[in-house]
């Protein structure tokens, strides 16, 4: 006999809220004409903002586990989720006008929007394997398809081809070393693994499994040596998909890595670290130095996000809750930087003008000198560069680093982001001392400049006030 | 009065300021930009005079402290205050962006209000790095103001401005990233950013080595001591006369700060194991570096070299105290070394600044920097010629200049510690001489070397009003230097109290 109880659905309430307006929306969608075709839009950001509130109003102070133990929601989850629907949110608004100008803005790239965020909403509340491994591949189906979204582009569609067999690669590799896990606890449950993984550290079917999950991850993250996908997909999607896949989905795959990691296997602190730390090393070294030599920026920014993992993963490996709390702000940092520097590239590209080389930015301070000091912002906040909120990131897991006595990690760290401030710093060359190429009005609307000031600012206000996200990224820990 | 912020405003009105006239840049009109720029620089200057009248001569406790929470999570502190060293230098700081303001008047007439808001968020910048007393708060400042600078080098440089400003920004970058990690190790051993507490705090010799080591990295090349100066040359040669002045009258006088702030009161032991390093670089720096100034054959490198070399004896002033204090036991004769490098500073943010901006006047004139074009210029210029002479003569050190006070502090106090320290530091005397001297013969005397000199005009009131003022400075200083030595005091004092103290 099964034991059936009525699960208490209150905390999946913004989950279940995001399926069913995505599911009206699709529906409603094929009942409208292209011209009204915004009313999809406005529906598709009144959704997140409905599950913002819905998660804000039900976040509670404590830890709440419902259907058999499959789902938690605690405040980690809650305030990661809320930056997921404000980055969401965002990258619609940046999206309009890009689509709008190549025939792309349907109702598909919202539905397919939303979904991906469903799927880093279950992501983030997992709690047990399935779960994650159901959200994850939820967020992977929508971005492959959004990859693909421009169907005559062949290079959107190369970078779909690419990053769904990729993909694929790299799930198969997580589920492997799920079910070796799955083999010695006996469970799904993270509670359970952790539990079993405390009284055998030494198992080595848990060890292989666990190398095999962090391979997995190590695939999603985009951390060298699997961040081949990386470089090609940002290039060839779409720039609003890139921004999309670029900001949000880290803050999900940060939350897939703690949850796993952290609360499941836990007590293998030792065995992860270590690899940890060779991932890490090996990102920011390869990411800043590649991202030397591009040309063009989608690719330059993929090069730099590489680098930027490097950083998420310090703090992670430090195995503390400090070190936990760090890498959680620079995940959230970085997610606004990046959405920032894709968004800078949208606004500055026009119908049949994609302005994604870095060529395309020169003499922007003659074009636009308010653009330009934006994109200055955003390029030293990615550097790290004080006043901006970029230097708070980097000093935080920094700090975490040097408090587990690893100062040759925190020196390596450091030595390798001098290297890439040179390319940010080329950006900004390119727009302040060289002459313009381009003599095009920019064509962007009122709405992405707003946005985009907004986005910039933010990054020199949070640097100027940085407390209070600290705070928060520390007390949900 | 007392109850003003007055260090926040110090720092924070020019950046204010700053925004200001970038936005007044909008609107097109460049005279009212000049206006307004120039108004913002006196008001920062105007506050910051309090700061000299209303100082405490007695004490060498932080005066005009602000203590507010800022990052609570990691203890960071919006924390400034200042002391004997650092109140000169915030004045220095004041006084050099007026300058620069009106020396760029009419010669920037592109982009004049990013030009002009650059400088007075760099002077904002500049303030908090001498006033911070909060690690995370130096760090931001010190970072900070590299921004603008590196813009003024690439906007409004020469011909290699885009490698000179580049080289220029990863240079000290670099140094600061080992800064940074120093200062994140002392957090996590006082258990907060406090400077003041990384200055009471026991450390062992290694760690001591070490934090001594990250932090000469990112001092020395701010300094810039040689083997890592060549950032420099590059820097001032290509950057605009505003920029030139701002580097070799304030920037390189952080790194300076940095080392009184930082290395030795913090790592006192470490100060006394590897003093001989220090030493021997200032050492080179003075003897080799002033060797070097003597074949440039353009004006801006040569000054530019000379600014090492004398920043070569401010480094060799503060290292002095552990040799001194070893022959004789105290450390009254080193307050004297000390003393007269912290001058130097001053007086070389005066005579550098001063230099530069008579090669500004040449250049805006002639759009050369190079010694070969001119020559006989007191012919055309006589006035200008007048304070060309007297610079070159600051600047190599002659009595009755700021210039001489320093030297010659520094050099008795070398005879204390080393009769060869003292020997390679005066060749100085000779080495300055040449090169400032020939320079001046080479561009101010002598015949009428072409038709260009021929149809150079004097400098007009504004510049003679800037020139002039620096002029009157460096006589001032030169004959009475007891107003800034006072200030120095009690700090010195203390501070070398804590150089000897043994923190093992």
């Amino acid at each position: 006999m099964v034991n059936f109880e009525i699960p208490n659905f209150v905390p999946a309430m913004p989950e279940i809220f995001v399926l069913t307006m995505a599911c009206v929306i699709l529906i409603f969608d094929l009942f409208i004409k292209d011209n009204d075709r915004i009313v999809t839009f406005v529906l598709a950001i009144g959704t997140l903002v409905g599950a913002m509130i819905l998660t804000i109003s039900l976040s509670e102070n404590a830890r709440v586990l419902t259907f058999n133990d499959t789902f938690v929601s605690d405040p980690m989850g809650n305030v990661l989720k809320v930056f997921i629907y404000l980055i969401t949110a965002v990258v619609f608004i940046y999206s309009r006008q890009y689509l709008k100008q190549r025939g792309l803005f349907k109702g598909e790239y919202f539905v397919l929007g939303l979904f991906g965020v469903l799927g880093m909403m279950v992501m983030v509340s997992a709690h047990s394997m399935l779960t994650l491994y159901m959200g994850l591949e939820l967020l992977s189906l929508s971005l492959y398809a959004m990859v693909a979204f421009q169907r005559d582009s062949l290079s959107s569609t190369e970078a779909a081809m690419k990053y769904f067999v990729l993909g694929a690669l790299a799930s198969g590799m997580l589920l492997y070393g799920m079910s070796l896990l799955y083999g010695v606890a006996a469970s799904l449950d993270l509670a359970t693994i952790s539990s079993v993984v405390a009284q055998n550290p030494d198992n080595i079917i848990l060890l292989v499994g666990l190398a095999f999950t962090v391979v997995g991850m190590a695939f999603k993250l985009g951390a060298v040596p699997f961040h081949m996908w990386i470089p090609d997909v940002y290039h060839g999607a779409p720039t609003s998909v890139t921004m999309y896949i670029g900001a949000a989905p880290k803050i999900a795959a940060f939350a897939m890595v703690m949850r796993l990691l952290v609360e499941g296997l836990g007590d293998l602190h030792s065995h992860w670290q270590s690899m940890l730390v060779v991932l890490a090393i090996l990102s920011i070294v390869i990411g800043n130095v590649v991202a030397i030599a591009q040309t063009n920026i989608k690719r330059m920014l993929a090069y730099s996000t590489i680098s930027h993992v490097g950083f998420i993963l310090l703090g992670i490996l430090s195995g503390t809750e400090n070190g936990y709390s760090a890498s959680m702000f620079y995940v959230v940092v970085y997610s606004l930087m990046s959405m920032g520097g894709f968004g800078m590239i949208i606004v500055l590209s026009r119908s049949g003008f994609e302005a994604d080389n870095i060529d395309d930015f020169k003499g922007l301070n003659e074009r636009s000198p308010w653009l330009a000091a934006m994109m200055m912002i955003l390029m030293f906040s990615m550097a790290g560069v004080p006043p901006t909120v970029g230097f708070y990131a980097k000093l935080s897991v920094l700090q975490s680093i040097v408090q587990v006595d690893m100062v040759w990690l925190a020196v390596t760290a450091v030595i390798f982001s001098v290297i890439g401030a040179f390319y940010y710093l080329r950006i900004i060359k390119t727009m302040y001392f060289d002459k313009p190429q381009e003599s095009a009005k920019i064509e962007a609307g009122m709405d992405m400049r707003i946005v985009i000031s907004l986005n910039s600012l933010g990054m020199l206000a949070l640097g100027i006030f940085p407390a209070a996200l600290m705070q928060w990224c520390i007390v949900v820990m | 009065m007392s109850d003003l912020p007055l260090l926040s405003l110090v720092i924070w009105l020019p950046i204010i300021g700053g925004l200001m006239v970038l936005a007044l840049g909008a609107t097109g009109n460049k005279s009212l930009v000049r206006w307004s720029s120039l108004a913002w620089a006196i008001v920062a200057f105007v506050v910051s005079i309090p700061l000299y009248t209303g100082f405490n001569l007695s004490t060498h406790e932080m005066q005009f402290v602000e203590h507010v929470s800022w990052i609570p999570a990691f203890n960071v502190f919006y924390h400034v205050g200042i002391d004997g060293v650092s109140m000169p230098l915030i004045l220095l700081t004041t006084f050099t962006t007026i300058l620069v303001v009106i020396a760029a008047w009419e010669v920037i007439d592109h982009k004049t209000a990013q030009y002009m808001a650059c400088f007075l968020i760099m002077e904002g910048m500049m303030n908090g790095v001498f006033a911070a007393l909060d690690a995370v708060l130096f760090y931001v400042f010190w970072e900070g103001m590299l921004i603008p600078m590196f813009l003024v080098i690439g906007i409004w440089g020469g011909v290699r401005r885009v490698y000179a400003t580049i080289k220029f920004f990863l240079y000290t970058f670099f140094g600061s990233v080992f800064l940074l990690i120093a200062l994140i190790y002392l957090y996590f051993q006082t258990g907060n950013f406090s400077i003041l507490d990384f200055q009471a705090v026991q450390l062992g010799l290694t760690a001591q080595i070490l934090i001594f080591l990250s932090f000469l990295i990112a001092f020395a090349v701010k300094v810039p001591m040689w083997p890592v100066h060549t950032w420099l040359p590059d820097a001032h040669v290509e950057a605009p006369t505003g920029g030139s002045v701002i580097l070799a009258a304030i920037m390189l006088k952080l790194g300076a700060y940095g080392f009184l702030r930082f290395m030795l009161p913090i790592t006192p032991d470490a100060s006394s194991e590897l003093d001989w390093l220090v030493i021997t670089m200032s050492l080179v720096a003075v003897v080799y570096i002033g060797l070097v100034a003597l074949v440039q054959e353009d004006m801006k490198k040569l000054v530019a070299y000379s600014s090492i070399s004398h920043m070569g004896f401010v480094t060799l002033g503060f290292f002095l105290v552990f040799g001194i204090y070893q022959q004789t036991g105290s450390t009254s004769g080193a307050a004297l070394g000390m003393e007269g490098a912290m001058v130097q500073m001053i007086s070389h943010g005066f005579i550098s600044g001063a230099m530069f901006l008579c090669i500004g006047v040449l250049y805006d004139r002639m759009h050369s920097r190079r010694i070969s074009d001119y020559g006989g210029v007191a012919n055309t210029m006589p006035w200008f010629a007048a304070f060309m002479v007297f610079f070159a003569m600051a600047n190599a050190g002659l009595p009755g200049t700021s210039g001489f006070v320093g030297e010659f502090f520094v050099i008795l106090s070398a005879f204390q510690a080393n009769f060869w320290y003292a020997f390679l530091a005066a060749t100085t005397l000779i080495l300055g001489a040449a090169y400032s001297l020939w320079l001046v013969k080479r561009v101010v005397f002598g015949e009428v070397k072409n038709e260009n000199v021929a149809a150079l005009k004097d400098i007009n009131a504004r510049e003679t009003l800037v020139l002039g003022s620096l002029a009157m400075l460096i006589l001032l200083f030169g004959i009475w230097p007891a107003p800034l030595l006072e200030v120095m005091h009690p700090t010195v004092e203390h501070l070398l109290q804590q150089a000897v103290t043994s923190k093992l």
